[in-house]
């Protein structure tokens, strides 16, 4: 076979992985890989500035492929191990990697105490409303009714709403996305890697073998034109009508403040000790 | 620094040695391509799962699918290198960039 053309992407993969990588046909973790590669090279960071963190899960599986100094930790614990790299290099772009199970369920107070505190990460949250690795368990981002693995006859929890959750947690940088609006993530990865404080980027996620499969959503296709029919922007919220908003994926920066951020306040106070 | 290792720092060109483990590709798949330099559309298929996601968002229909659901290049001539395929596909397998 003749030598492939070499994409932005290749430049920042490890070739010395096993590719084609471990996603399912039609996973969304790829396309949203690509996009934070993107937005990565865009922002023509050093390579060795980067610091990527995941969880457990599929999304989690995230930072083996990439070539930046990368951390695979424990379950929901992501967000403890990016604060303290962050916390010893304050100079370095820590992005976390979390699914919404890892997020929001078993590190949910790790998430909201982040938030809080508004040091300096940049989360990912991809939410594909399933835990997908284990099987298919329902996660607290399962839409109410819709069918998983632990919740045969439907779930009756209602779900999560991440970036609600994240605004009343105090995070200074907030925005919702899909994974088709590849290039609308692009943009809101670059401004949250950019942002000073604790910015979240969700990206609705699509899951075609487990929770597309058992909720009937079809193929994974058919799941990227659910996103892009359910979703609206932000900016047409209110100029429609109500009935035509609800039970939409809202895209958009939702949040975009400046709040004195964790590790230069600990720096502030260190100084202001050492000069008494 | 070792030799592969700088390559994979500095991005060179893949080629058949730095793909550890490949699927079988049939030959008149890659034929029906044809070479990445003469095609606009090039399709990596050793890394392609057959989604279906490039065919179905390819806005100038350039891309159709075969029965199995491996990806083609159907029309070369009505691609207009808008990259779509490039960010939608989850496997990085294939590239509609101008050269």
């Amino acid at each position: 076979m003749a030598a492939v053309p070499q994409k932005t992407i290749h430049k920042y993969l490890r070739h010395n992985k096993k590719f084609p990588h471990v996603w399912c046909p039609g996973c969304s973790n790829g396309i949203v890989l690509g996009t934070i590669i993107r937005a990565i090279d865009d922002l023509k960071l050093e390579r060795d500035d980067i610091a990527m963190v995941s969880g457990i899960g599929c999304s989690s599986r995230m930072p083996v492929y990439v070539d930046f100094n990368t951390l695979h930790t424990l379950h929901g614990r992501a967000i403890p191990f990016a604060t303290g790299i962050k916390m010893f290099k304050p100079h370095m772009k820590v992005i976390v990697i979390t699914g919404d199970g890892d997020a929001t369920a078993i590190g949910g107070n790790h998430f909201i105490h982040a938030a809080r505190r508004n040091i300096d990460l940049t989360v990912i949250l991809i939410n594909n409303n399933i835990y997908g690795m284990t099987g298919g368990q329902y996660s607290p981002t399962t839409p109410h009714d819709d069918v998983a693995t632990t919740m045969p006859y439907g779930n009756i929890d209602n779900p999560f709403n991440i970036c609600d959750l994240a605004i009343g947690a105090g995070a200074t940088f907030v925005s919702r996305t899909t994974a088709y609006h590849a290039i609308e993530a692009q943009n809101m990865i670059k401004k949250a890697i950019a942002h000073e404080g604790f910015s979240l980027v969700e990206v609705i996620s699509a899951c075609p073998v487990i929770y597309g499969k058992l909720n009937k959503k079809g193929n994974a296709p058919k799941m990227m034109n659910q996103m892009k029919d359910n979703s609206i922007p932000l900016a047409a919220v209110n100029k429609l009508p109500k009935e035509k908003v609800e039970g939409k994926i809202i895209r958009g920066i939702l949040k975009e403040v400046d709040r004195p951020e964790y590790t230069k306040a600990y720096q502030d106070l260190v100084d202001k000790l050492n000069n008494k | 620094m070792s030799e592969k290792i700088k390559k994979d720092r500095d991005g060179g060109i893949l080629t058949d040695s730095d793909a550890p483990e490949k699927i079988e590709v049939e030959q008149n798949e890659i034929n029906s391509v044809g070479d990445y330099f003469q095609s606009p559309v090039y399709i990596y298929y050793d890394w392609c799962k057959k989604c279906g996601i490039c065919v179905e968002f390819c806005p100038t229909n350039t891309l159709a699918s075969k029965p199995d659901g491996t990806p083609y290049v159907a029309h070369p001539e009505k691609c207009t290198h808008c990259e779509t395929c490039d960010r939608l596909c989850p496997d990085f397998a294939i590239t509609g960039a101008k050269k």
